[in-house]
């Protein structure tokens, strides 16, 4: 799958630009970073909705941004969802959905197709049709958004923060049909976030963004398992680990979760045996101890060795990044704890997991 | 038919009159003042169509605009409000008159002069009434705001697409005000009326000119019959504006 390379240079009074970036031809790539990172411009840049002077943007082998070349908004191939649903106030349900579907034309490629039913489907809005934007809840109307920009049988989904103006209640409404956007969609997604949580659920490949320039851009796994991004995330750094459901204790109530290098152990799941998981495991829950501990009640212990040792946000603490059998581990311990235990790369320790949080739930 | 002008000549005397007058009241309104209500509503509606056509493109400019022509644009248009209708009245007198830019021009075409035809007065009153329709559609279009015409162009709608399935029905309820509104200040004219058309029943007697004929004549009678039908639909097209109120949106 051919990439998309884009390559913007903007100076506002007040705001700054420099991006150069090759991003997936497919899969969900996250572009997070804190409001004003500028995550937010780079995406209505590839939608054509800034113009950046000095650009160029090539989509999948067609450039749509260059010196002499500028396809306006309305000629590329893509879908948008906004923050706030941003529906026609005028028009139906059906209205709204079939505005873009109408005007678009038929995609070359079958892969690249949704139809409209996918795209109601996809989104359960089946009882919503005849309903006019005023007559549904927040959560609705995000959904029907997200319909919409499907609906015009986009060669990319581009989303800013679609779950950022819902309350908690709402977001978990909707997760689930963006993770089965990402399950069941042949073209590529780029979903703008501030919500760390967000991108490691949904993301493939992640662009971490500050201050107007891309400070890191990589595999989701990779990136997440970096010590060199802590300003971005502080308090959230953590790993995301992909995980099988090897085994139920009914007795218990546990599930293990298997992965390379380790296994743990979580409350049972529904999921059947061979199910696929997303975990996430914060730099925080994790805890270094020197043998395998003993008498303790924290059940997910994995042996691991140190690969980097770095500065975390605040001067008292550290981040360790470990090598647990090819599975990579964020720890977050004190100064004090790192040179009472001598903590340094290559020394093998166990690292204990206090707590797992199942991407999904 | 009853004419103040012809009365001497005819040498008809007080009784008379009064017989005229008492079937004067029988019709509630004479035939000349429903000449002059039918003329003043014709002259609305035309100015009204009319302004729908050349106010939506102003106010659309003047909506959407990052010029620095947009103050002065703007200020133009507005000039009507506050300047005297005889000062509007005169210039455009002026302008349309045999030896005026526009007079010429309209000679030259073979349409002759404007001043006291009935197209005299629909084009002074276009510019009198620019505002009122203006004013409405430009802070109705303002409030739709950016991100329709944003969410339209990544649903593949050119930009006059957009406009005409977008921008149009969202500020339909500024069209509505506006159209009233228009429609209400061209009935209500007179100083530029007077200038332009002056008083030719059936092609430029107005309403309010009648009105004013009447007072003149000490038709006191005539007058209040017909100022009240001018107050009632005054009221009642203000009635109309301020209950009508548009849905609540909400997306």
């Amino acid at each position: 799958m051919e990439p998309i390379n884009a390559r913007f240079d903007i100076d506002w009074p007040g705001f700054n630009l420099t991006v150069d970036l090759e991003l997936p031809g497919r899969g969900v790539t996250g572009l997070f970073g804190h409001s004003g990172s500028g995550k937010t411009t780079l995406l209505r840049c590839i939608a054509g909705l800034v113009r950046a002077p000095k650009g160029r943007l090539v989509f999948r082998g067609e450039v749509w941004q260059d010196e002499n070349i500028w396809v306006p908004t309305h000629q590329r191939s893509l879908g948008y969802v906004f923050q706030e649903a941003s529906l026609f106030a005028h028009l139906t349900v059906m209205g709204n959905l079939r505005y873009g579907q109408k005007r678009a034309p038929a995609p070359v490629a079958a892969e690249d197709r949704v139809s409209l039913d996918q795209a109601i489907a996809l989104l359960g809005i089946e009882h919503l049709l005849t309903r006019k934007p005023d007559r549904l809840s927040g959560g609705e109307r995000q959904r029907v958004a997200i319909a919409r920009a499907l609906a015009v049988s986009p060669r990319v989904l581009l989303m800013d923060e679609p779950l950022a103006a819902l309350d908690i209640a709402r977001k978990q409404e909707i997760l689930p049909y963006l993770e089965r956007l990402h399950d069941e969609l042949a073209i590529p997604v780029l979903y703008v976030s501030h919500a760390p949580d967000e991108v490691a659920r949904l993301a493939d490949h992640l662009v971490v963004m500050d201050g107007g320039r891309v400070l890191a851009s990589g595999p989701l796994k990779e990136t997440l398992a970096r010590l060199d991004l802590p300003t971005a995330f502080s308090e959230d750094a953590g790993v995301v680990i992909e995980a099988v459901v090897a085994s139920h204790d009914d007795n218990y109530h546990l599930s293990r979760l298997d992965f390379p290098g380790g296994n743990v152990v979580v409350a049972q799941r529904k999921e059947p045996i061979g199910h696929r998981l997303r975990l996430r495991v914060h730099a925080r829950d994790v805890s270094l101890t020197l043998e395998r501990a003993t008498g303790t009640s924290i059940a997910n212990l994995l042996p691991a060795t140190v690969a980097e040792i770095a500065d975390a946000d605040t001067p008292g603490h550290c981040l360790v990044r470990l090598d647990a059998g090819g599975t990579p581990l964020i720890a977050r311990i004190t100064r004090r704890s790192l040179d009472q235990l001598g903590v340094a790369r290559g020394k093998a320790m166990w690292a204990q997991i206090k707590a797992v949080a199942l991407l999904g739930d | 038919m009853w004419c103040r002008d012809a009365s001497p000549e005819i040498g008809i005397d007080a009784q008379d009159i009064q017989q005229l007058h008492s079937v004067d009241r029988a019709m509630f309104l004479s035939e000349t003042d429903l000449q002059s209500i039918w003329l003043t509503l014709r002259l609305a509606g035309v100015v009204t169509l009319i302004l729908f056509v050349v106010g939506t493109p102003i106010a659309w400019w003047l909506a959407r605009t990052r010029s620095r022509l947009k103050g002065p644009v703007g200020a133009v248009v507005a000039l009507p409000l506050v300047l005297p209708p005889s000062v509007l009245g005169f210039y455009l007198l002026v302008a349309m008159g045999p030896n005026g830019p526009v007079g010429q021009l309209t000679q030259a075409l073979g349409i002759g002069v404007l001043p006291f035809t009935f197209w005299g007065l629909v084009v002074a009153s276009v510019f009198y009434s620019l505002p009122f329709m203006v004013q409405p559609v430009q802070n109705a279009f303002e409030a739709i705001g950016d991100r329709p015409l944003e969410v339209a162009a990544t649903l593949r709608a050119s930009p006059l697409d957009t406009f005409f399935t977008v921008a149009l029905p969202l500020a339909a309820p500024g069209f509505i005000t506006a159209g009233i509104l228009t429609f209400a200040h061209t009935v209500g004219e007179f100083g530029v009326v007077l200038m332009i058309g002056g008083n030719i029943p059936g092609v430029t007697r107005v309403a309010s000119v009648q009105i004013y004929d009447h007072v003149e004549a000490m038709e006191y009678g005539d007058a209040h019959r017909l100022a009240a039908v001018m107050l009632i639909f005054s009221f009642l097209v203000l009635l109309a504006l301020y209950l009508w109120r548009p849905s609540p949106k909400n997306t």
